[in-house]
């Protein structure tokens, strides 16, 4: 797995708010077909680094690559079409557009209605209960159907690389099941997933590599499996 | 021959529909330009008399004044087109200018600087009107009115010449405004730049992580409100004959008054507010006195402000992750 090549490269990237930094130089990376989770207790950085590579916050220093590119400089919406797609924290799906409507966004960037239809298809397969509710708004769904939602928006990008962030947090225990579920599936598929979660062992399970966020730096990162086993991990995110 | 109070009546319900879709087509704008970035645009109103003098000045350098049969037709369209364009490109100079640089000031900064643009609007207004520099200190001459081209002719078109009329200029609202507002709403609802603009007014991070290009969207957000004023000067300038560089303030405080009625936002609120204002104004003109009409307008203003500020067709409660 480590032979694949790297799609994504953060290298030494500092980032914050006004006068506070909370990030102190992330340096990481996501090869290809990799599943990759942070994690790190509230406030440790895990969203601010997503919303940095999605190039929403600004960063400070430091550069990221995605495919062999220096996009550091990149705005924003020039990044969903490069193939780099978030599900954010809190879903931020569009409460007054359908089902349907919020689906169409994710591929707002594409022009293949071929392709579109294909990756719609397969969002309503992979979650029917989105197919029964296309006229719904977006806004009337329970937490779990908008996280769906917010997956399938994603994945209608036909993204390279799904960077998901808490997609089981606020969520009914019966769907978080589900979302981990979708989570392995697109992993046998082959899509390429950075993952925060709060559900740490969990996260660690589906996960090739993993990385540790401690106040704004990486304190540790091995397989998921060493992750997992490791008494630090053990003690500090698992609750052991 | 006199009118009868029936006939009366009917009479005040026409101005105020005609005269309430062009309130409509300015509130349209501004519920807009609210719904996307939350900015009340002060400056709506003067730029839809920018629109006005922007036309008069065509029709003179065309030597269109005097404009009859087919000729007048044509020129409606060229002042139509020429407004639309000017006032939706100034509105879209007025955000990359003024307020791209204000998306993350607080709104108040945002709502400060819309006055000033308005200012700069009203003073351009006053200037554009040909004041002669000595006047200006006099002010009388240089708040005149200017008499602008009668193309449409205010024939009945019921017929008679007594009774209830509704003329070419009243035909020439309705064919003007309700091909706009249905046009728009299509736009809103199944278009790529609508579905853009309504996912950017629900959530502007969300939907720059779609792809979506959010400050263009913004823009065109702009133009087309700036556009709905730019039509809505020329229909108003041929309907009254007559335009004023104060007259963005009047039309911009019924057209708000018809926003927040209807529901800022909302674009059936902003349509809806705009009929209702129309004949409310019509009926006071008629029933109470005129110089109470502008008191009126005001007060309901206030009235929806303090007790549904949601107004109409508004939502309950604003949804803002």
């Amino acid at each position: 797995m480590s032979e694949a090549p790297v799609l994504l490269e953060l290298r030494q990237i500092r980032a914050g708010y006004g006068p506070v930094d909370v990030l102190f130089g992330i340096s990481l990376e996501v090869r290809r077909g990799e599943i990759v989770c942070l994690i790190g207790a509230n406030g440790a950085g895990k969203s601010s680094t997503l919303m940095c590579i999605s190039r929403i916050n600004p960063i400070r220093g430091g550069s990221i690559w995605f495919d062999g590119a220096d996009v550091t400089a990149e705005r924003a919406d020039r990044l969903v079409p490069r193939g780099l797609a978030q599900v954010p924290e809190g879903r931020r799906i569009f409460p007054r557009l359908t089902v349907l409507e919020n689906l169409e966004m994710g591929a707002y960037c594409r022009s293949d209605a071929d392709g579109i239809a294909r990756d719609l298809e397969g969002v309503f397969r992979m979650f029917p209960v989105l197919r029964e509710r296309t006229a719904q708004l977006g806004g009337t769904l329970s937490g779990g159907e908008q996280q769906m939602l917010a997956i399938g928006r994603a994945l209608m990008g036909s993204p390279r690389l799904l960077m998901m962030d808490e997609p089981s947090m606020g969520i009914a225990p019966i769907l978080v099941s589900r979302i981990f579920e979708a989570i392995a599936e697109l992993r046998d598929r082959g899509m390429t997933i950075l993952l925060v979660e709060q559900n740490a062992r969990a996260a660690l399970r589906l996960s090739d590599r993993g990385y540790v966020l401690e106040t704004g730096r990486i304190i540790l990162s091995d397989t998921g499996a060493s992750l997992l086993a490791s008494p630090k991990v053990r003690e500090a995110y698992l609750g052991e | 021959m006199e009118f009868t109070s029936a006939e009366v009546f009917a009479q005040q319900v026409l101005n105020g529909l005609s005269n309430g879709m062009i309130i409509a087509l300015i509130a349209l704008g501004y519920t807009m330009v609210y719904g996307i970035i939350e900015l009340i645009n002060w400056a709506h109103g003067d730029l839809f008399m920018l629109g006005g003098f922007l036309a008069l000045t065509i029709l003179g350098a065309l030597g269109l004044e005097e404009a009859s049969g087919p000729m007048a037709v044509v020129a409606v369209l060229v002042i139509l087109a020429a407004s639309a364009g000017f006032c939706g490109t100034l509105n879209v100079l007025a955000d990359r200018i003024a307020y791209r640089p204000l998306r993350r000031a607080p709104k108040v900064s945002l709502l400060v600087t819309a006055i000033g643009v308005s200012f700069i609007f009203v003073n351009l207004g006053l200037f554009w009107g040909g004041v002669p520099m000595e006047v200006f200190s006099g002010g009388i001459a240089a708040a005149a009115p200017k008499d602008f081209p009668a193309l449409v002719p205010s024939r009945n078109l019921l017929g008679t010449d007594d009774g209830v009329g509704f003329t070419l200029r009243d035909l020439l609202v309705v064919v003007v405004t309700l091909p706009l507002m249905l046009g728009l709403w299509w736009l809103v609802a199944r278009t790529r730049l609508g579905k853009a603009m309504r996912a950017t007014a629900q959530n502007p991070t969300a939907a720059r992580l779609m792809g979506i290009d959010v400050d263009r969207v913004i823009g065109s957000t702009f133009f087309l409100g700036g556009a709905l004023a730019g039509f809505a000067s020329v229909v108003y300038a041929l309907y009254n004959n007559t335009i004023g560089f104060q007259m963005g303030y009047r039309a911009g405080m019924d057209a708000f008054t018809a926003a927040v009625l209807g529901g800022i936002g909302s674009l059936p609120g902003a349509v809806l507010g705009g009929l209702l204002i129309g004949l409310i104004r019509a009926m006071s003109d008629q029933y109470l006195e005129a110089r109470w009409t502008n008191a009126l307008v005001f007060a309901i203003l206030i009235l929806i402000l303090v007790f549904r500020p949601s107004g109409l067709l508004g939502m309950k409660q604003r949804e803002k992750v």
